[in-house]
């Protein structure tokens, strides 16, 4: 293909990254080739391939089933791949143990359902990571802690127990324990589908603070408004597939292929 | 009536009880966590070998158990828990051999309460625990055992129950406790409903609290989801 239409030429494949605010060029923070995976007889991931650069912003969209939480939770390897290669910061991801547990930390996951560790406070929840992992001592963990609490709104709440908390505050607090590990990418899992629609926003305004802040992010979600205020990209997957990727203000307004046109009709009438 | 409670060391011989119960209860705590966490490990023999265990163990009659320990190994194999020399080395060998049986033979029961506890923790804690790069050790011990414990406490007071009844088997291998002085005190009096009556009042005693000990436990340190 010809390189006169930069950021075009690979639309279905996503192997080109945006480029960043300034229209410089950005370097590979994730690379995903050639990624199959089935679940059965059901192919999931369909040879993959997509490229996210350093402090890009891309947001995942597609019908349910489509194959991209699967791709998200591959990328830490919550999900085994069966080919192809993931690769994070040049590095390649392990197959098991110390190897990937230390990728992992670099690695900041938001789960649909918060997944908080119901036995401990608030800010245990947070400092875990950096005390286990990290080997920060206590009262650094816990300064730390306290700081990022207090970025996501929740410092009031530092010494309750996960249950004890609304959903939005749940996922907030399980944004600041991602935070604390000092990820190069951050993948959020549909972070606001198991949210009460009042509470959905206030997520998303930390979710567009990171971005804002040039953190590396991948988003599975159905949140539209996400997308357009704050992606670089928009990867459209249907059927295992990434079907389209674009921009958002061209995926959104002149989507290029049926599967895509058909699912914004869907969700965007009403 | 009451003069059997001169005549007899009744209180001593459920001293026994209890110390046999408090030091087969921690070995059988200690054998079934390790085969609890051998049971949920990503290593297939680990497994395997953990099922083995609790298969075997928990299918074979504690009296066999207890037998084997004495006659098997104290006996035959002359393996001594204690200086074969001094004078009371039979009765410490057979307390000893009798705790290091109850505890292999309710370990089997802890690791599977210990495994049912461990499937109240939903999945999504070990994916967290792996996300923030927590190796799996670590992810064991910071979050799934501690949250396991809890949704365990109610079937681990069951076992520790069954444990502290199952003790007078122990008096087969000539250990001194409750049911061994009743069956005694039975032989050289009377066969009256007030020694049956003594004895089982005093077990009750050793139980009840334990139940109710555990079941408030469970209650309190539930894990709130």
């Amino acid at each position: 293909m010809d390189d006169v239409n930069p950021g075009q030429a690979d639309r279905t494949t996503g192997e080109t990254v945006a480029p960043d605010r300034t229209g410089g060029a950005r370097e590979p923070m994730v690379v995903i080739e050639g990624v199959n995976k089935h679940f059965g007889d059901l192919h999931v991931l369909q040879d993959i391939n997509l490229t996210v650069g350093k402090g890009e912003v891309v947001v995942v969209l597609g019908p349910s089933g489509s194959g991209k939480s699967t791709l998200c939770r591959a990328i830490n390897r919550l999900e085994t791949i069966e080919s192809g290669t993931i690769s994070i910061d040049g590095k390649a991801l392990p197959e098991e143990g110390k190897a990937l547990a230390q990728l992992r930390a670099d690695v900041g996951m938001v789960f649909q359902s918060f997944n908080l560790f119901s036995h401990k406070t608030i800010r245990e929840n947070v400092t875990l990571g950096p005390i286990k992992v990290r080997k920060k001592s206590k009262a650094e963990a816990s300064t730390q802690a306290d700081a990022l609490l207090e970025r996501v709104g929740v410092s009031a709440q530092a010494d309750k127990y996960p249950a004890q908390l609304s959903g939005g505050q749940q996922q907030r607090v399980a944004i600041a324990r991602s935070l604390a590990m000092g990820p190069k990418v951050m993948l959020f899992d549909e972070p606001t589908s198991a949210l009460d629609p009042e509470m959905v926003n206030e997520v998303l305004d930390v979710m567009v603070g990171l971005a804002k802040e040039g953190m590396t992010m991948i988003v599975v979600t159905h949140e539209m408004g996400f997308a357009r205020k704050a992606a670089d990209r928009v990867v459209f997957m249907a059927d295992g597939q990434v079907v389209e990727v674009a921009t958002p203000e061209e995926f959104f307004t002149a989507p290029k292929s049926a599967r895509a046109k058909d699912f914004l009709g869907k969700i965007l009438t009403h | 009536m009451l003069d059997i409670l001169d005549k007899y060391d009744v209180l001593g011989a459920f001293w026994m009880t209890i110390k046999l119960t408090v030091f087969s209860a921690i070995g059988a705590l200690v054998i079934g966590t390790i085969l609890a966490v051998m049971r949920v490990a990503p290593v297939a023999i680990l497994r395997r070998l953990g099922a083995f265990y609790v298969n075997t163990v928990r299918n074979t009659p504690l009296t066999l158990i207890l037998v084997f320990c004495s006659l098997g190994l104290l006996y035959i194999l002359q393996i001594n828990l204690t200086d074969p020399n001094s004078s009371t080395s039979i009765v410490d060998n057979n307390i000893r051999w009798a705790i290091v049986g109850l505890a292999a033979y309710h370990a089997a029961f802890v690791c599977e309460a210990l495994r049912s506890g461990v499937n109240t923790v939903p999945l999504g804690q070990a994916e967290a625990a792996r996300s923030i790069g927590l190796t799996f050790s670590q992810s064991l011990r910071e979050v799934i055992l501690p949250q396991a414990f809890r949704g365990s406490i109610a079937p681990l007071g069951s076992v520790l129950i069954a444990l502290t009844k199952n003790t007078t088997v122990a008096s087969i291998i000539g250990v001194a406790e409750a049911s061994g002085l009743m069956k005694e005190i039975i032989e050289n009096e009377t066969a009256s409903f007030g020694v049956f009556f003594i004895f089982a009042l005093g077990f009750v005693i050793l139980t009840l609290p334990v139940g109710i000990l555990f079941t408030s436990l469970s209650r309190r340190l539930a894990v709130k989801r």
